[in-house]
Protein backbone atom coordinates (compact mmCIF):
# COMPACT_ATOMS: atom_id res chain seq x y z
CA UNK A 1 0.00 0.00 0.00
CA UNK A 2 1.09 3.36 -0.91
CA UNK A 3 1.29 5.96 2.07
CA UNK A 4 -0.03 9.43 1.46
CA UNK A 5 0.91 12.16 4.10
CA UNK A 6 -0.92 15.73 4.17
CA UNK A 7 1.23 18.86 6.02
CA UNK A 8 -1.38 20.92 7.53
CA UNK A 9 -0.91 24.12 9.92
CA UNK A 10 -3.13 24.30 12.79
CA UNK A 11 -5.61 27.23 13.39
CA UNK A 12 -7.05 28.96 10.07
CA UNK A 13 -5.73 26.48 7.81
CA UNK A 14 -6.50 23.53 9.36
CA UNK A 15 -10.18 25.01 10.12
CA UNK A 16 -10.58 25.61 6.65
CA UNK A 17 -9.37 22.90 5.20
CA UNK A 18 -11.31 20.22 7.36
CA UNK A 19 -14.57 20.85 4.90
CA UNK A 20 -12.44 20.20 2.18
CA UNK A 21 -10.77 16.81 3.58
CA UNK A 22 -14.38 15.74 4.61
CA UNK A 23 -14.86 16.14 0.97
CA UNK A 24 -12.25 14.67 -0.32
CA UNK A 25 -13.86 11.60 1.98
CA UNK A 26 -10.53 12.46 4.82
CA UNK A 27 -11.56 12.43 8.42
CA UNK A 28 -8.76 12.92 10.76
CA UNK A 29 -9.06 10.01 14.00
CA UNK A 30 -8.23 13.02 16.47
CA UNK A 31 -9.20 16.91 16.56
CA UNK A 32 -5.88 18.43 16.01
CA UNK A 33 -6.45 21.34 18.30
CA UNK A 34 -6.89 19.10 21.14
CA UNK A 35 -4.79 16.30 20.38
CA UNK A 36 -1.03 16.62 21.16
CA UNK A 37 -0.25 14.56 18.47
CA UNK A 38 1.56 15.58 15.50
CA UNK A 39 1.44 12.48 13.49
CA UNK A 40 -2.69 12.20 12.91
CA UNK A 41 -3.94 8.85 11.49
CA UNK A 42 -6.84 9.22 9.44
CA UNK A 43 -10.02 7.01 8.91
CA UNK A 44 -8.10 5.98 5.49
CA UNK A 45 -5.22 3.54 5.84
CA UNK A 46 -3.46 5.06 3.00
CA UNK A 47 -3.31 8.94 4.60
CA UNK A 48 -2.37 10.34 7.56
CA UNK A 49 -2.03 13.93 8.67
CA UNK A 50 1.00 15.78 9.96
CA UNK A 51 0.72 19.02 11.90
CA UNK A 52 3.80 21.45 11.26
CA UNK A 53 4.16 25.23 11.87
CA UNK A 54 2.31 27.00 9.21
CA UNK A 55 5.71 28.72 7.78
CA UNK A 56 7.55 25.27 7.59
CA UNK A 57 4.99 23.25 5.51
CA UNK A 58 6.90 24.51 1.80
CA UNK A 59 10.00 23.08 3.44
CA UNK A 60 7.99 19.83 4.29
CA UNK A 61 6.99 19.10 1.82
CA UNK A 62 9.93 20.22 -0.53
CA UNK A 63 12.06 17.84 1.24
CA UNK A 64 9.95 14.71 0.88
CA UNK A 65 8.78 15.16 4.77
CA UNK A 66 5.24 15.18 3.21
CA UNK A 67 3.75 14.29 -0.28
CA UNK A 68 0.84 16.72 0.09
CA UNK A 69 0.32 20.10 1.89
CA UNK A 70 -1.83 22.99 2.34
CA UNK A 71 -0.04 26.08 2.69
CA UNK A 72 -0.99 30.07 2.02
CA UNK A 73 0.25 32.05 -0.88
CA UNK A 74 2.13 34.35 1.57
CA UNK A 75 4.24 31.43 3.06
CA UNK A 76 4.77 29.72 -0.32
CA UNK A 77 5.88 33.54 -1.93
CA UNK A 78 8.18 34.40 1.18
CA UNK A 79 9.55 30.88 0.89
CA UNK A 80 10.42 31.05 -3.05
CA UNK A 81 8.06 28.11 -4.20
CA UNK A 82 11.43 26.13 -6.18
CA UNK A 83 11.02 22.48 -5.82
CA UNK A 84 7.29 22.74 -5.15
CA UNK A 85 4.14 21.60 -7.55
CA UNK A 86 1.08 23.79 -6.47
CA UNK A 87 -1.55 22.74 -8.97
CA UNK A 88 -4.61 23.52 -6.75
CA UNK A 89 -5.85 26.87 -5.67
CA UNK A 90 -8.18 26.22 -2.46
CA UNK A 91 -9.47 29.32 -2.55
CA UNK A 92 -9.73 28.88 1.66
CA UNK A 93 -8.07 31.15 4.00
CA UNK A 94 -8.46 34.00 1.81
CA UNK A 95 -6.93 37.42 2.97
CA UNK A 96 -4.92 40.40 1.61
CA UNK A 97 -1.04 40.99 1.68
CA UNK A 98 -1.02 44.87 2.36
CA UNK A 99 1.53 48.18 2.94
CA UNK A 100 -0.07 49.93 5.96
CA UNK A 101 1.22 52.69 7.84
CA UNK A 102 -0.09 55.19 10.97
CA UNK A 103 -3.03 57.52 10.07
CA UNK A 104 -2.05 60.63 8.75
CA UNK A 105 1.27 59.44 7.41
CA UNK A 106 1.78 60.55 3.65
CA UNK A 107 2.62 57.35 2.05
CA UNK A 108 2.24 58.50 -1.42
CA UNK A 109 4.49 61.76 -0.52
CA UNK A 110 7.15 59.91 0.99
CA UNK A 111 7.42 57.39 -2.05
CA UNK A 112 7.09 60.34 -4.65
CA UNK A 113 10.09 61.56 -2.55
CA UNK A 114 12.43 58.87 -2.78
CA UNK A 115 13.05 58.53 0.69
CA UNK A 116 13.85 55.63 2.60
CA UNK A 117 11.62 54.15 4.11
CA UNK A 118 12.02 51.51 7.46
CA UNK A 119 9.63 48.80 6.78
CA UNK A 120 8.68 45.50 9.57
CA UNK A 121 7.45 42.56 8.15
CA UNK A 122 8.09 38.97 8.87
CA UNK A 123 8.22 38.47 4.91
CA UNK A 124 10.93 39.92 3.73
CA UNK A 125 11.81 38.64 0.87
CA UNK A 126 8.31 39.47 -0.24
CA UNK A 127 8.92 42.90 1.04
CA UNK A 128 12.35 43.33 -0.33
CA UNK A 129 11.22 42.49 -3.92
CA UNK A 130 8.27 44.52 -4.06
CA UNK A 131 9.99 47.50 -3.30
CA UNK A 132 12.54 46.94 -5.40
CA UNK A 133 9.89 46.83 -8.23
CA UNK A 134 9.03 50.24 -7.19
CA UNK A 135 12.41 50.97 -7.01
CA UNK A 136 11.99 52.58 -3.33
CA UNK A 137 14.84 52.24 -0.80
CA UNK A 138 13.66 50.26 1.72
CA UNK A 139 15.70 49.13 5.25
CA UNK A 140 13.82 45.75 6.46
CA UNK A 141 13.22 45.11 10.22
CA UNK A 142 12.66 41.72 10.92
CA UNK A 143 9.90 40.87 13.09
CA UNK A 144 8.05 38.04 14.20
CA UNK A 145 4.49 38.90 15.14
CA UNK A 146 2.06 41.76 15.91
CA UNK A 147 3.81 43.84 13.23
CA UNK A 148 0.93 46.61 14.05
CA UNK A 149 3.39 48.01 17.10
CA UNK A 150 6.15 48.81 15.01
CA UNK A 151 4.89 52.39 13.82
CA UNK A 152 3.36 52.98 16.78
CA UNK A 153 6.41 53.14 18.88
CA UNK A 154 8.70 54.78 15.78
CA UNK A 155 10.72 51.09 15.00
CA UNK A 156 8.91 51.73 11.41
CA UNK A 157 7.38 53.75 8.63
CA UNK A 158 5.16 51.11 7.23
CA UNK A 159 4.61 47.47 7.78
CA UNK A 160 3.97 44.85 5.58
CA UNK A 161 1.85 41.97 6.54
CA UNK A 162 -1.88 40.13 5.85
CA UNK A 163 -4.62 41.87 6.16
CA UNK A 164 -7.56 39.98 6.56
CA UNK A 165 -10.95 41.81 8.19
CA UNK A 166 -8.58 44.97 8.67
CA UNK A 167 -9.84 44.97 12.29
CA UNK A 168 -6.24 45.19 13.80
CA UNK A 169 -5.01 47.74 11.88
CA UNK A 170 -7.96 49.63 12.94
CA UNK A 171 -7.56 49.02 16.80
CA UNK A 172 -4.03 50.09 16.73
CA UNK A 173 -4.74 53.41 13.70
CA UNK A 174 -3.46 52.14 10.95
CA UNK A 175 -4.18 51.99 7.24
CA UNK A 176 -3.60 50.10 4.73
CA UNK A 177 -2.24 51.79 1.94
CA UNK A 178 -1.32 49.07 -1.20
CA UNK A 179 -2.00 45.65 -2.13
CA UNK A 180 0.65 43.50 -3.13
CA UNK A 181 -1.08 40.61 -3.27
CA UNK A 182 -3.93 38.62 -2.43
CA UNK A 183 -3.83 35.71 -0.74
CA UNK A 184 -5.04 32.39 -0.37
CA UNK A 185 -4.28 28.39 0.35
CA UNK A 186 -2.74 26.16 -2.18
CA UNK A 187 -2.15 22.37 -2.57
CA UNK A 188 1.50 21.98 -2.82
CA UNK A 189 2.89 18.45 -4.05
CA UNK A 190 6.47 17.33 -3.79
CA UNK A 191 8.18 16.70 -7.35
CA UNK A 192 9.27 13.44 -6.87
CA UNK A 193 6.48 11.85 -5.21
CA UNK A 194 4.28 12.74 -8.16
CA UNK A 195 6.25 10.72 -10.64
CA UNK A 196 6.53 8.28 -8.25
CA UNK A 197 3.06 7.66 -6.39
CA UNK A 198 1.47 9.17 -9.54
CA UNK A 199 -1.46 6.66 -9.09
CA UNK A 200 -2.06 7.62 -5.85
CA UNK A 201 -1.59 11.58 -5.39
CA UNK A 202 -3.75 12.07 -8.66
CA UNK A 203 -7.43 11.37 -7.66
CA UNK A 204 -6.30 12.97 -4.10
CA UNK A 205 -5.45 16.27 -6.09
CA UNK A 206 -8.11 15.72 -8.52
CA UNK A 207 -10.39 15.36 -5.71
CA UNK A 208 -9.19 18.59 -3.92
CA UNK A 209 -9.49 20.60 -7.19
CA UNK A 210 -12.80 19.14 -7.11
CA UNK A 211 -13.89 20.31 -3.94
CA UNK A 212 -12.61 23.44 -4.23
CA UNK A 213 -14.98 23.64 -6.72
CA UNK A 214 -12.41 24.65 -9.58
CA UNK B 1 40.42 22.79 16.41
CA UNK B 2 37.42 20.29 15.12
CA UNK B 3 38.07 19.68 11.66
CA UNK B 4 35.18 20.84 10.55
CA UNK B 5 33.84 20.51 7.15
CA UNK B 6 31.64 22.92 5.40
CA UNK B 7 27.74 22.16 4.77
CA UNK B 8 26.19 19.69 2.66
CA UNK B 9 30.84 19.01 1.75
CA UNK B 10 31.87 15.75 3.03
CA UNK B 11 34.35 12.81 2.64
CA UNK B 12 33.90 9.80 0.92
CA UNK B 13 35.24 6.97 3.35
CA UNK B 14 36.48 3.68 1.58
CA UNK B 15 33.65 1.79 1.61
CA UNK B 16 31.23 4.10 -0.29
CA UNK B 17 34.85 5.20 -2.08
CA UNK B 18 35.25 1.72 -3.75
CA UNK B 19 32.05 1.51 -4.61
CA UNK B 20 32.02 4.64 -7.06
CA UNK B 21 35.36 3.67 -7.98
CA UNK B 22 33.81 0.23 -9.40
CA UNK B 23 30.84 1.72 -10.79
CA UNK B 24 33.09 4.82 -12.49
CA UNK B 25 35.01 2.09 -13.89
CA UNK B 26 32.23 0.21 -15.09
CA UNK B 27 30.34 2.73 -16.56
CA UNK B 28 33.14 4.30 -18.54
CA UNK B 29 34.42 0.98 -19.72
CA UNK B 30 30.74 0.95 -21.23
CA UNK B 31 31.07 4.39 -23.28
CA UNK B 32 34.46 2.77 -24.31
CA UNK B 33 32.53 -0.37 -25.67
CA UNK B 34 30.58 2.50 -27.44
CA UNK B 35 33.06 4.58 -28.94
CA UNK B 36 32.86 7.61 -26.89
CA UNK B 37 36.05 8.86 -26.34
CA UNK B 38 37.49 10.19 -22.66
CA UNK B 39 37.38 14.36 -22.29
CA UNK B 40 38.71 15.84 -19.24
CA UNK B 41 38.07 19.53 -18.75
CA UNK B 42 39.67 21.69 -16.25
CA UNK B 43 38.44 22.33 -12.98
CA UNK B 44 38.25 25.79 -13.13
CA UNK B 45 37.90 28.49 -16.32
CA UNK B 46 37.31 31.89 -17.20
CA UNK B 47 33.37 32.67 -16.35
CA UNK B 48 32.40 33.64 -19.73
CA UNK B 49 33.32 30.48 -21.40
CA UNK B 50 31.76 28.40 -18.66
CA UNK B 51 28.43 29.96 -18.70
CA UNK B 52 27.86 30.70 -22.34
CA UNK B 53 25.12 28.94 -23.77
CA UNK B 54 23.88 27.90 -20.66
CA UNK B 55 21.68 30.90 -19.77
CA UNK B 56 21.43 32.12 -16.18
CA UNK B 57 20.28 28.70 -14.65
CA UNK B 58 24.01 28.02 -13.72
CA UNK B 59 25.91 31.40 -12.88
CA UNK B 60 24.28 31.55 -8.93
CA UNK B 61 25.39 28.37 -8.86
CA UNK B 62 28.55 28.29 -9.68
CA UNK B 63 31.89 29.75 -7.32
CA UNK B 64 33.37 32.31 -8.45
CA UNK B 65 37.25 33.65 -7.79
CA UNK B 66 39.56 35.87 -9.17
CA UNK B 67 42.50 34.61 -11.56
CA UNK B 68 45.95 36.09 -10.09
CA UNK B 69 47.93 35.59 -13.55
CA UNK B 70 45.05 37.42 -15.57
CA UNK B 71 42.76 39.60 -13.11
CA UNK B 72 39.56 37.84 -15.23
CA UNK B 73 37.19 36.24 -13.30
CA UNK B 74 37.28 32.82 -13.42
CA UNK B 75 34.77 29.92 -11.84
CA UNK B 76 34.39 26.06 -10.36
CA UNK B 77 32.61 24.52 -12.93
CA UNK B 78 29.35 23.61 -11.41
CA UNK B 79 28.47 21.70 -14.61
CA UNK B 80 30.89 19.50 -17.38
CA UNK B 81 28.30 19.19 -19.91
CA UNK B 82 28.94 23.13 -21.30
CA UNK B 83 32.96 22.19 -21.53
CA UNK B 84 32.70 19.35 -23.07
CA UNK B 85 30.31 21.27 -25.57
CA UNK B 86 33.26 23.39 -26.43
CA UNK B 87 35.91 20.70 -26.67
CA UNK B 88 33.58 20.15 -29.42
CA UNK B 89 32.77 22.95 -31.03
CA UNK B 90 36.27 24.91 -30.20
CA UNK B 91 38.79 22.27 -30.30
CA UNK B 92 38.15 19.45 -31.88
CA UNK B 93 36.90 20.92 -34.94
CA UNK B 94 35.38 17.53 -36.42
CA UNK B 95 32.97 16.92 -39.22
CA UNK B 96 30.65 14.60 -38.71
CA UNK B 97 29.88 12.51 -35.25
CA UNK B 98 31.76 12.92 -32.37
CA UNK B 99 31.38 10.77 -29.40
CA UNK B 100 32.77 12.26 -25.84
CA UNK B 101 32.77 11.30 -22.81
CA UNK B 102 33.68 12.70 -19.18
CA UNK B 103 33.76 11.66 -15.50
CA UNK B 104 34.49 14.20 -12.48
CA UNK B 105 33.71 16.58 -10.00
CA UNK B 106 31.27 19.72 -10.15
CA UNK B 107 30.92 22.33 -7.24
CA UNK B 108 27.93 23.91 -6.64
CA UNK B 109 27.21 27.21 -4.44
CA UNK B 110 23.95 25.87 -3.04
CA UNK B 111 22.81 22.71 -2.88
CA UNK B 112 20.84 21.98 -6.20
CA UNK B 113 17.88 19.98 -4.51
CA UNK B 114 17.17 20.42 -0.49
CA UNK B 115 20.15 17.89 1.03
CA UNK B 116 21.68 17.15 -1.85
CA UNK B 117 26.09 17.28 -1.54
CA UNK B 118 27.26 20.23 -2.89
CA UNK B 119 30.29 18.52 -4.95
CA UNK B 120 28.21 15.83 -6.82
CA UNK B 121 30.46 13.44 -9.50
CA UNK B 122 29.21 13.67 -12.65
CA UNK B 123 29.80 10.70 -15.54
CA UNK B 124 28.32 11.60 -18.87
CA UNK B 125 27.91 10.78 -22.38
CA UNK B 126 27.65 13.31 -25.28
CA UNK B 127 27.49 12.75 -28.90
CA UNK B 128 27.59 15.23 -31.57
CA UNK B 129 26.82 16.21 -35.12
CA UNK B 130 23.94 14.24 -35.52
CA UNK B 131 20.05 16.34 -35.24
CA UNK B 132 18.44 13.07 -36.12
CA UNK B 133 16.84 10.88 -33.69
CA UNK B 134 18.62 8.11 -34.53
CA UNK B 135 21.02 10.31 -31.67
CA UNK B 136 18.50 10.87 -29.48
CA UNK B 137 17.56 6.69 -29.52
CA UNK B 138 21.46 5.96 -28.81
CA UNK B 139 21.97 8.12 -25.87
CA UNK B 140 18.52 6.98 -24.38
CA UNK B 141 19.92 3.04 -24.92
CA UNK B 142 23.12 3.95 -23.70
CA UNK B 143 21.54 5.26 -20.61
CA UNK B 144 19.57 2.23 -19.80
CA UNK B 145 22.13 -0.06 -20.13
CA UNK B 146 24.25 2.47 -17.41
CA UNK B 147 21.44 2.16 -15.29
CA UNK B 148 21.26 -1.34 -15.76
CA UNK B 149 24.78 -2.74 -15.59
CA UNK B 150 24.91 -0.68 -12.08
CA UNK B 151 21.70 -2.70 -11.02
CA UNK B 152 19.30 0.64 -10.13
CA UNK B 153 16.86 -0.75 -8.63
CA UNK B 154 13.21 0.10 -9.86
CA UNK B 155 14.94 2.83 -12.97
CA UNK B 156 12.56 4.13 -15.20
CA UNK B 157 12.82 7.38 -17.49
CA UNK B 158 10.94 10.24 -17.72
CA UNK B 159 10.46 11.98 -21.25
CA UNK B 160 9.95 15.65 -21.73
CA UNK B 161 10.52 17.88 -24.90
CA UNK B 162 11.05 21.23 -24.83
CA UNK B 163 9.15 21.89 -28.45
CA UNK B 164 5.60 21.07 -27.21
CA UNK B 165 5.41 24.35 -24.73
CA UNK B 166 7.69 26.36 -27.49
CA UNK B 167 5.99 26.06 -29.99
CA UNK B 168 2.80 26.74 -27.99
CA UNK B 169 4.31 30.15 -27.10
CA UNK B 170 5.36 30.65 -30.70
CA UNK B 171 1.97 30.01 -31.87
CA UNK B 172 0.71 32.27 -29.63
CA UNK B 173 3.22 34.91 -30.57
CA UNK B 174 3.80 35.18 -26.45
CA UNK B 175 6.89 37.30 -26.20
CA UNK B 176 9.44 36.85 -24.13
CA UNK B 177 8.52 38.46 -21.14
CA UNK B 178 5.35 36.29 -21.08
CA UNK B 179 6.97 33.07 -22.54
CA UNK B 180 9.32 33.54 -19.43
CA UNK B 181 6.43 34.03 -16.89
CA UNK B 182 4.13 30.92 -18.19
CA UNK B 183 7.76 29.00 -18.35
CA UNK B 184 7.82 29.87 -14.12
CA UNK B 185 4.76 28.70 -13.64
CA UNK B 186 4.72 25.62 -15.82
CA UNK B 187 7.63 23.97 -14.07
CA UNK B 188 5.54 24.62 -10.68
CA UNK B 189 2.41 23.59 -12.49
CA UNK B 190 0.93 26.39 -10.50
CA UNK B 191 -2.46 26.19 -12.84
CA UNK B 192 -4.46 29.41 -11.26
CA UNK B 193 -1.52 31.59 -12.61
CA UNK B 194 -1.13 29.57 -15.64
CA UNK B 195 -5.28 31.06 -16.17
CA UNK B 196 -4.28 34.25 -14.84
CA UNK B 197 -1.11 34.79 -17.32
CA UNK B 198 -2.46 32.84 -20.41
CA UNK B 199 -5.78 35.25 -20.27
CA UNK B 200 -5.52 38.06 -22.97
CA UNK B 201 -3.94 34.49 -25.78
CA UNK B 202 -6.19 32.96 -28.58
CA UNK B 203 -8.53 30.52 -26.46
CA UNK B 204 -7.30 27.06 -28.49
CA UNK B 205 -3.55 27.95 -27.55
CA UNK B 206 -5.17 28.96 -24.11
CA UNK B 207 -6.76 25.74 -23.31
CA UNK B 208 -3.84 23.54 -24.69
CA UNK B 209 -1.47 25.55 -22.25
CA UNK B 210 -3.74 24.76 -19.17
CA UNK B 211 -4.13 21.11 -20.65
CA UNK B 212 0.76 20.60 -20.06
CA UNK B 213 0.51 20.47 -16.38
CA UNK B 214 -1.87 17.49 -16.43
CA UNK B 215 -0.25 15.37 -19.70
CA UNK B 216 2.03 13.51 -17.14
CA UNK B 217 2.02 10.14 -16.95
CA UNK B 218 2.45 6.68 -18.75
CA UNK B 219 2.11 6.22 -22.38
CA UNK B 220 -1.77 7.19 -21.91
CA UNK B 221 -0.33 10.81 -21.98
CA UNK B 222 0.57 10.35 -25.89
CA UNK B 223 -2.57 9.33 -26.97
CA UNK B 224 -4.33 12.19 -24.63
CA UNK B 225 -1.61 15.15 -26.09
CA UNK B 226 -2.21 13.96 -30.12
CA UNK B 227 -6.09 14.17 -29.07
CA UNK B 228 -6.22 17.26 -27.62
CA UNK B 229 -3.25 19.72 -28.35
CA UNK B 230 -3.60 21.44 -31.56
CA UNK B 231 -2.02 20.29 -34.76
CA UNK B 232 1.53 22.58 -35.25
CA UNK B 233 4.17 20.93 -36.82
CA UNK B 234 6.55 21.13 -34.04
CA UNK B 235 4.47 20.17 -31.27
CA UNK B 236 3.22 17.19 -33.67
CA UNK B 237 7.26 16.18 -34.44
CA UNK B 238 7.87 16.50 -30.79
CA UNK B 239 5.23 14.11 -29.99
CA UNK B 240 6.11 11.63 -32.87
CA UNK B 241 9.81 11.82 -31.19
CA UNK B 242 8.75 11.20 -27.64
CA UNK B 243 6.45 7.82 -29.05
CA UNK B 244 9.75 6.51 -30.97
CA UNK B 245 12.00 6.85 -27.89
CA UNK B 246 9.45 5.13 -25.54
CA UNK B 247 9.01 2.18 -27.97
CA UNK B 248 12.91 1.73 -28.06
CA UNK B 249 13.37 2.21 -24.26
CA UNK B 250 14.16 -0.86 -22.09
CA UNK B 251 13.27 0.67 -19.06
CA UNK B 252 9.37 1.34 -17.85
CA UNK B 253 8.99 5.10 -19.42
CA UNK B 254 6.92 7.96 -17.94
CA UNK B 255 5.99 11.39 -19.92
CA UNK B 256 5.87 15.41 -18.83
CA UNK B 257 4.76 17.43 -21.10
CA UNK B 258 5.14 20.31 -19.03
CA UNK B 259 8.70 19.42 -17.82
CA UNK B 260 11.19 22.22 -18.86
CA UNK B 261 14.36 21.90 -16.79
CA UNK B 262 17.20 23.44 -18.52
CA UNK B 263 14.68 25.18 -21.11
CA UNK B 264 17.09 27.71 -21.54
CA UNK B 265 19.35 25.38 -22.99
CA UNK B 266 17.77 22.09 -24.24
CA UNK B 267 16.26 22.19 -27.80
CA UNK B 268 14.59 18.84 -28.37
CA UNK B 269 14.12 16.15 -25.91
CA UNK B 270 14.49 16.16 -21.93
CA UNK B 271 15.44 13.02 -20.43
CA UNK B 272 15.05 12.46 -16.61
CA UNK B 273 16.05 9.02 -15.24
CA UNK B 274 14.67 8.07 -11.59
CA UNK B 275 15.61 4.86 -9.20
CA UNK B 276 14.78 3.85 -5.73
CA UNK B 277 17.30 5.29 -3.21
CA UNK B 278 17.10 8.20 -4.94
CA UNK B 279 15.21 11.44 -4.16
CA UNK B 280 15.48 13.59 -7.27
CA UNK B 281 16.71 11.96 -10.66
CA UNK B 282 19.75 10.22 -10.65
CA UNK B 283 20.61 11.29 -14.25
CA UNK B 284 19.73 14.30 -16.64
CA UNK B 285 20.10 14.89 -20.24
CA UNK B 286 18.47 15.56 -23.86
CA UNK B 287 19.55 17.86 -26.86
CA UNK B 288 21.26 20.98 -26.61
CA UNK B 289 21.52 22.37 -30.29
CA UNK B 290 22.21 25.79 -29.71
CA UNK B 291 25.00 25.57 -26.98
CA UNK B 292 27.86 25.05 -29.73
CA UNK B 293 26.95 28.21 -31.65
CA UNK B 294 27.78 30.13 -28.61
CA UNK B 295 31.30 28.64 -29.32
CA UNK B 296 31.60 29.35 -33.14
CA UNK B 297 30.15 26.30 -34.45
CA UNK B 298 26.27 24.97 -34.16
CA UNK B 299 26.43 21.69 -33.61
CA UNK B 300 23.57 19.20 -33.10
CA UNK B 301 24.11 17.81 -29.60
CA UNK B 302 22.37 15.16 -26.86
CA UNK B 303 23.96 13.66 -23.81
CA UNK B 304 23.65 12.13 -20.36
CA UNK B 305 24.68 12.89 -17.19
CA UNK B 306 24.33 10.44 -14.19
CA UNK B 307 24.83 11.65 -10.63
CA UNK B 308 27.74 8.74 -9.70
CA UNK B 309 27.43 9.28 -6.04
CA UNK B 310 23.70 9.11 -5.60
CA UNK B 311 23.49 6.15 -8.01
CA UNK B 312 26.55 4.76 -5.92
CA UNK B 313 24.70 5.22 -2.95
CA UNK B 314 21.09 3.71 -4.05
CA UNK B 315 22.63 0.30 -5.31
CA UNK B 316 24.55 -0.58 -1.88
Amino acid sequence: MVKISIALSKGRIFDETAPLLERVGIRPNDDPERSRKLVLATNRRDVQLIVVRASDTPTYVERGGADLGVAGRDVLAEHGGEGLYQPVDLGIAACRMMVAVRKGFDYAGAVRQGARLRVATKYVNITREHFAAKGVHVDLIRLYGSMELAPLVGLADAIVDLVSTGNTLRANSLVPVEEIMPVSARLIVNQAALKTKRAALQPLIDAFSKAAGR
Amino acid sequence: MRWLLPEYIEDILPAEAARIEQLRRKILDLFFKHDYELVMPPLLEYMDSLLTGTGHDLELRTFKVVDQLSGRMMGLRADITPQVARIDAHLLNRKGVTRLCYCGSVLHTRPASPGATREPIQIGAERYGDAGIAADLEILRLLCKALQLARARNARIAIGHVAVFRSLARAAQAGPELEAQLFEALQRKDVPELRNLSRALEAKIRSAILLLPELYGGPEVLAAAEKKLPRIAGLIAALATLRKLARACKLPVSFDLAELRGYHYHSGVVLDAYCDGVTGAVARGGRYDEVGKAFGRARPATGFSIYLRSLAGAVR
